[in-house]
């Protein structure tokens, strides 16, 4: 087995372990915090605090 | 009492950090369009030879000019998250956002599944050149789309401070390559002797043919204005970051066909999957061959990179708004990304770039681009119509309006022409696809949005409400 048929096995290993950490965060996240709280965003608040449309 | 108000809000609602600067922006458009110049941009040589190539480079510089100018004006006033998105709800209404929103997810998705199979390919051609044959490119098309998504999932600040660092390295290669060859690193001369012998192999309607691939110089530095409720300063960093990405990239496209044509016979370079590579392996100078590699590396690693954040925050504010299911809206109270987009939309990139042939993705990507670049046109009219220079502030404001906006206008036209002599049947489905999303759209969907609060904007009413 040549160098480049490990890096195929250490690439499929890598691509589960960045899956894995992504999925279990997203189930710590979600089964943690109240989805109310996770999607309080609102699109307006930034501009309208910063930055006033005067002339 | 405002300031109170404000601490109040913030601390009760989980919102997208501000923490970019002009260098980010900078970073985020040029990092997506930078492969653009290393692999592509060369089929239009192929389509009308060395000439056609130059001036399709140069037309479509011209479009993305506008492109930008455009932008930059309409981005430094309506500065959310979703960019082209948010533009097209408060200034036309909620059909034609939707719609927009669909074009920038499936132009990005689909841009990082083809910058996915280009890293396999890569990989594949270096272990070829090794004597290994064979590779089984799946994994590290997979590892590309996953690792990425996994930066981007951990924080903004983190994956464009990455994004920028590998794009200026890219660029330089290009910078690198133009000054080596000319200052004679190069065995192999340069040679533009077809420009005289074989001027327009195709005639004049190869010039328009070759306008398709002329685009993927500069396809998606409108992905700048996606993180403008991420910049610390919206209505200066916007416009500041896509300006000078667009001379960046006029300069490095310019360089890169200058290499390139003088470097390979138009047949070849006409064909080659990556010409800025092959030109460095033609100079036959081994260490402008390993730059010219890691270059191709890392424009397309910061391709893919700048797609994943682009696509999740038009998917997150569409969720936001209602537009799709609430779900997407979610914003992770630690990371302050939109987590739950980013890794929706993982495995729709991982099924294109695994299922589907690379010119198919880049065509489907190309036509959503040239789809949100049309509703720029109109968009631009309406805005100015309805908000007239002295109604509200702009951090930009483009000049010569609306010559800028029939140009781009005329420049659409003649790219999806272009596109039909060679992907007909493509252009008609994707057409079809969105007609049927909007159908979906307008009697299932937009009864559950919240039609009182999409529109955020302070902004004084419209003239002739």
């Amino acid at each position: 087995m040549d160098v480049w048929s490990k890096l195929e096995y250490v690439a499929w290993g890598l691509s589960l372990m960045f899956g894995a950490l992504m999925i279990i965060d997203l189930i710590r996240t979600d089964s943690t915090y109240d989805n109310d709280l996770l999607t309080s965003s609102r699109e307006g608040e930034i501009e309208a605090t910063a930055e006033r449309h005067i002339i | 009492m405002a300031n109170g108000t404000t601490s109040k809000t913030q601390t009760e609602r989980l919102q997208l950090l501000r923490v970019l600067g002009p260098a980010h922006i900078w970073a985020l458009g040029v990092g997506i369009v930078l492969v653009g110049e290393y692999m592509g941009w060369n089929f239009s040589v192929g389509k009308g030879g060395m000439i056609a190539g130059l001036i399709a480079c140069w037309v479509a510089g011209l479009l993305y000019t506008c492109v930008a100018m455009i932008d930059s004006e309409v981005t430094s006033t309506v500065a959310a998250a979703g960019g082209q998105y948010a533009q097209a709800k408060h200034i036309v209404g909620p059909l034609m956002a939707f719609n927009v929103g669909l074009f920038l997810v499936m132009a990005y998705t689909m841009l990082e599944a083809a910058n996915a199979i280009t890293v396999g390919f890569l990989l594949d051609t270096v272990a070829g050149i090794q004597g290994h044959s064979g590779l089984d490119q799946h994994p590290f098309i997979v590892l590309s789309i996953m690792f990425l998504a996994w930066l981007n999932y951990r924080g903004v600040l983190a994956t464009l401070t990455f994004n920028l660092v590998i794009t200026a390295i890219a660029f330089l290669a290009i910078i690198v390559l133009f000054l080596s060859v000319q200052f004679g690193a190069s065995s192999v001369p340069l040679d533009f002797s077809a420009i005289t012998n074989d001027p327009l192999p195709y005639g004049w309607v190869g010039i328009v043919a070759s306008l398709h691939f002329g685009l993927w110089y500069y396809l998606g530095i409108e992905g700048t204005c996606q993180a403008a409720e991420e910049v610390r300063s919206p209505a200066r960093s916007l416009p500041y970051g896509t300006m000078a990405g667009i001379m960046t990239l006029l300069i490095a496209a310019t360089m890169t066909w200058y290499v390139c044509s003088g470097l390979i016979p138009w047949e070849y370079l006409g064909q080659a999957g990556t010409p800025l590579f092959d030109a460095a392996r033609v100079t036959g100078n081994s260490w402008l061959m390993v730059l010219l590699f890691v270059g191709t590396m890392f424009a397309t690693l910061a391709s893919a990179n700048g797609c994943i954040n682009d696509a999740s925050r038009a998917w997150f504010s569409m969720g936001r708004d209602r537009y799709l299911p609430s779900w997407f809206g979610a914003v992770h109270p630690v990371y302050r990304t939109p987590y739950r987009a980013i890794v929706f939309l993982v495995p729709i990139a991982l099924i294109f770039a695994l299922g589907a042939p690379l010119d198919q993705v880049v065509t489907f990507s190309i036509l959503s681009g040239l789809l949100g670049y049309t509703f720029m046109t109109f968009n631009m009219i309406m805005f100015r119509n309805k908000w007239p220079l002295d109604t509200i502030k702009r951090g930009y404001v483009h000049p010569f309006h609306p010559l800028p906006t029939i140009v781009l206008l005329t420049l659409c036209s003649t790219a999806y022409f272009a596109v039909f002599l060679g992907y007909g049947t493509q252009l008609i489905a994707m057409l079809c696809f969105y007609i049927i999303a909007s159908l979906w759209f307008h009697f299932r969907r937009y009864q559950f949005v919240r039609r009182g609060d999409q529109f955020t904007m302070p902004w004084p009413k419209p003239r002739g409400y």
